[in-house]
């Protein structure tokens, strides 16, 4: 691409990758401080957007007790930074038949009874890069909410932060996952117009029209096209 | 906090300034000649020095850009005389390469169709589930109201395609549409709903009826993970940071499995397959032209690569797709996707007077040639009127606080979380300031040429999702890659699981390899390059070089 060329020398930071000293550029995320420092990163990369979960990860800053969880694509590195590389999250995930069990709110502490354990006391949520109530959540899930689990976790990423600070050792995305499920498929109303035209569609009455316009030459095509008649927004 | 600094806040102020005239208006839509002359002026892919004809191979003397055609004309990884083909490693009836939306699809289909899990394995590069599927944010398309129909669905993908789509594929993609979506909803994939179950269906670039199903704009994330929830339900066996590297073929010439690479014990393995279904993705990661990407970190064209030297035939690779919004702004996510649901709720984008110059929702090649022109200096041909950044980016304003004030306090949050999210992470609050968004490489328009079954033409070998090409031409509409790899993933899977159940394998080859590698000599192709890449490599300087120059 055509770009702007800046020369510009950035400012340095500081950080620590298990233990070791780096100078990287600052305004640099996580992720790429780490490649910046020379590491060819396989496990704890994914996306490099936010969406994958694949590279949650634990830092801790100078002069601070506390250990910060958040997405190594998605934090921009500070100066003192201590910095981790986690592969995996180990979480143990039970297998279900989505057509077979039951859809009500005690299957979630049917199939995870050690949701039972929690103790509420909130450190998955402070761990949540995305921010969300997983404590909420958990306590949703406790009481049999899956519409109200499902709402609170919409935007949860599996990234395993939370599971990974549990003290009741709950494997959160997992029940979360299976809630969303219930809720999708039992729960959420089914859109008729979607099962209506599935079966025009099996008895065959958008075929013929097709069928025309696969064996229709260009010029008619664009004439068709031209001629569409917008839906207003 | 990345605050714009004050040279950017001037520009919004002028943004702001022109807001109460643009609410409620729109710039015209261009006629189909007008598109064209944009097109043929200001889209990188109208640049001639950006490709190159394929010296070697089935696709001979087809135009592809630089990037893919270093890979294309490159040597194997793995010297293919070395590799001990007498110990299979995994024997199977269906290998499907890359654990994306595309591949998991056809192994659950493939498992429908009769093939018991433990038949069935799925080779991917990173973690299942990792790839450009789960970014997806906008939307899937589907035909399933009253006043849309199958029919308008393949003009429209027909015209953003600029005609020049395979029409049998085309058929195939409109009229599984809306079985595909009702398969999530019995899946439990939470789409946007009203009250009553109506669809909350919105327009994409390029659609003349609102049909972009969404689930907020995670709509990637929703489906993939309820695929890969469903496959590990059934029991689907997964080998995990474990890519293929080479095809395998047997003495009749058909593809019998894959050599596949672990990428952390760095040995290869074979995996003997009656059937093989490339799911393999796209090429954003190969930064084609230096533009930044959406991409996922895996989208090295891998998947071209092996089908290529085992005889497969490739079509629309000049065709890139820049997505017009990427983000240009703050440094930390420049090239991250800023999904086209922004625009279709209604922001406009505008340059640093504030002025509208294009129609918010062109097909995608047209917008981004638009954002291009509106940018490029005025020596280049362009208007000069972007605003560039203190890292050395150029963009236009994407003007995000108009969502809210056309659908009501809340609503951006409530249908934009994750952009949203992203912006608020780096002291942007997209709600009250605009954001600054250049195109960004987003999607592989061709590929590895299709049947609607997903055959490749080679015995054994299916392909779905971005790796291959017809389907959408020279350029794809937003909401139809969530529905490509869900229909041909299906198609694929299905047709793989009926080949499987007669094919008979002779004994293991990788002849078309070593005849590959001939070709390559004889054409004098030099032996620096190999391929596949399996990953970019962004060490040292390398993560500054597209931002700043450092020397």
């Amino acid at each position: 691409m055509d770009e702007v060329q800046v020369k510009v020398k950035p400012e340095t930071v500081t950080v620590y990758i298990m233990g070791q000293a780096y100078q990287v550029p600052a305004g640099l995320t996580i992720l790429k401080a780490l490649e910046y420092a020379g590491f060819r990163v396989v496990r704890g990369v994914g996306c490099r957007g936010g969406f994958c979960g694949a590279c949650a990860t634990v830092y801790r800053l100078p002069g601070d007790y506390r250990l910060y969880a958040d997405l190594a694509c998605q934090t921009t590195v500070k100066d003192g930074m201590y910095l981790a590389l986690l592969p995996a999250t180990p979480a143990e995930r039970r297998a279900y038949d989505l057509r077979k069990v039951k859809p009500a709110g005690d299957t979630l502490l049917a199939l995870y009874p050690e949701l039972a354990r929690c103790v509420a006391c909130n450190t998955c949520t402070k761990a949540c890069p995305q921010k969300l109530e997983v404590m909420d959540a958990a306590q949703a899930a406790l009481r049999g909410e899956v519409a109200r689990v499902a709402e609170l976790t919409f935007d949860c990423l599996s990234c395993g932060l939370c599971t990974m600070r549990c003290p009741a050792e709950i494997p959160h995305y997992h029940v979360w996952q299976l809630a969303r499920r219930l809720y999708g498929a039992y729960v959420a109303p089914r859109a008729h117009h979607l099962s209506r035209r599935v079966q025009e569609i099996q008895e065959g009455k958008c075929a013929a029209e097709l069928a025309r316009l696969v064996r229709l030459p260009k010029e008619e095509l664009r004439e068709l096209y031209k001629a569409r008649e917008i839906e207003p927004e | 906090m990345s605050v714009y600094p004050e040279y950017m806040r001037e520009s919004i102020r002028r943004v702001e300034a022109t807001r109460p005239a643009r609410m409620g208006t729109n710039f015209p839509r261009l006629s189909l000649s007008e598109q064209e002359e944009l097109l043929g002026r200001f889209h990188p892919d109208y640049k001639p020095a950006g490709k190159r004809p394929l010296r070697v191979g089935p696709s001979h003397g087809e135009l592809v850009p630089h990037e893919v055609a270093d890979l294309l004309e490159a040597y194997p990884l793995l010297d293919p005389k070395g590799i001990d083909l007498s110990v299979v490693d995994f024997d199977v009836d269906v290998l499907v390469v890359g654990g994306g939306g595309a591949g998991t699809v056809a192994a659950l289909w493939a498992n429908e169709a009769g093939i018991p899990a433990e038949r069935v394995l799925i080779v991917t590069k990173l973690r299942h589930g990792d790839s450009n599927s789960i970014m997806a944010q906008g939307g899937i398309q589907a035909a399933d109201k009253p006043q849309d129909s199958p029919a308008i669905h393949y003009l429209d993908i027909l015209g953003g395609g600029h005609f020049t789509n395979d029409p049998r594929l085309v058929r195939a993609l409109v009229e599984d549409a809306p079985f595909i979506i009702r398969w999530h909803e019995e899946l439990g994939v939470i789409y946007d709903k009203e009250p009553d179950g109506t669809m909350i269906t919105i327009h994409g670039g390029g659609t003349s009826k609102k049909r972009m199903h969404s689930c907020k704009d995670y709509t990637g994330l929703e489906i993939m993970r309820v695929l890969r929830d469903e496959a590990r339900n059934r029991g689907i066996p997964v080998l995990e940071f474990t890519p293929a590297v080479e095809l395998l073929t047997d003495e009749f010439g058909q593809v019998a499995g894959a050599v596949v690479w672990n990428l952390e014990t760095e040995e290869y393995k074979i995996v003997r397959a009656k059937a093989t279904v490339l799911a393999t993705g796209g090429w954003g990661r190969l930064h084609i032209q230096g533009f930044p990407t959406t991409n996922h970190y895996g989208a090295t064209a891998d998947g071209l690569v092996l089908a290529y030297r085992v005889g497969a035939k490739l079509r629309d690779l000049d065709a890139v797709q820049y997505h017009p919004t990427g983000a240009a702004y703050p440094e930390q996510i420049v090239g991250l996707l800023i999904t086209e649901k922004v625009r279709g709720l209604g922001a406009q984008p505008v340059n640093s007077l504030g002025e509208l110059f294009v129609h918010p929702l062109e097909p995608r090649d047209v917008e981004s040639a638009a954002f291009i022109r509106e940018c490029l200096p005025p020596e280049l041909g362009g208007r000069g009127l972007g605003v560039a950044t203190p890292t050395g980016m150029v963009g236009v304003w994407l003007d995000t606080p108009m969502v809210d004030m056309i659908h009501g306090k809340g609503a951006f949050q409530r249908a934009l979380s994750s952009v949203y999210r992203m912006y608020i992470r780096f002291g942007i609050d997209p709600t009250v300031d605009p954001i600054l968004v250049y195109p960004t490489l987003h999607y592989q328009n061709g590929g590895v040429v299709i049947d609607e079954w997903g055959w490749t033409g080679i015995p054994g070998l299916y392909a779905a999702g971005e790796v291959e090409g017809g389907v959408h031409g020279k350029n794809r509409l937003m909401g139809n890659s969530l529905l490509d790899y869900n229909v041909f993933g299906r198609r694929a899977g299905l047709a793989a699981a009926e080949w499987a159940r007669e094919a008979r394998l002779g004994p293991l080859t990788l002849r078309h390899v070593e005849r590959f590698v001939e070709e390559l000599r004889r054409a004098g192709i030099p032996e620096t390059r190999r391929a596949p890449i399996l990953l970019p490599d962004y060490r040292g300087k390398k993560t500054l070089m597209r931002v700043v120059d450092l020397l």
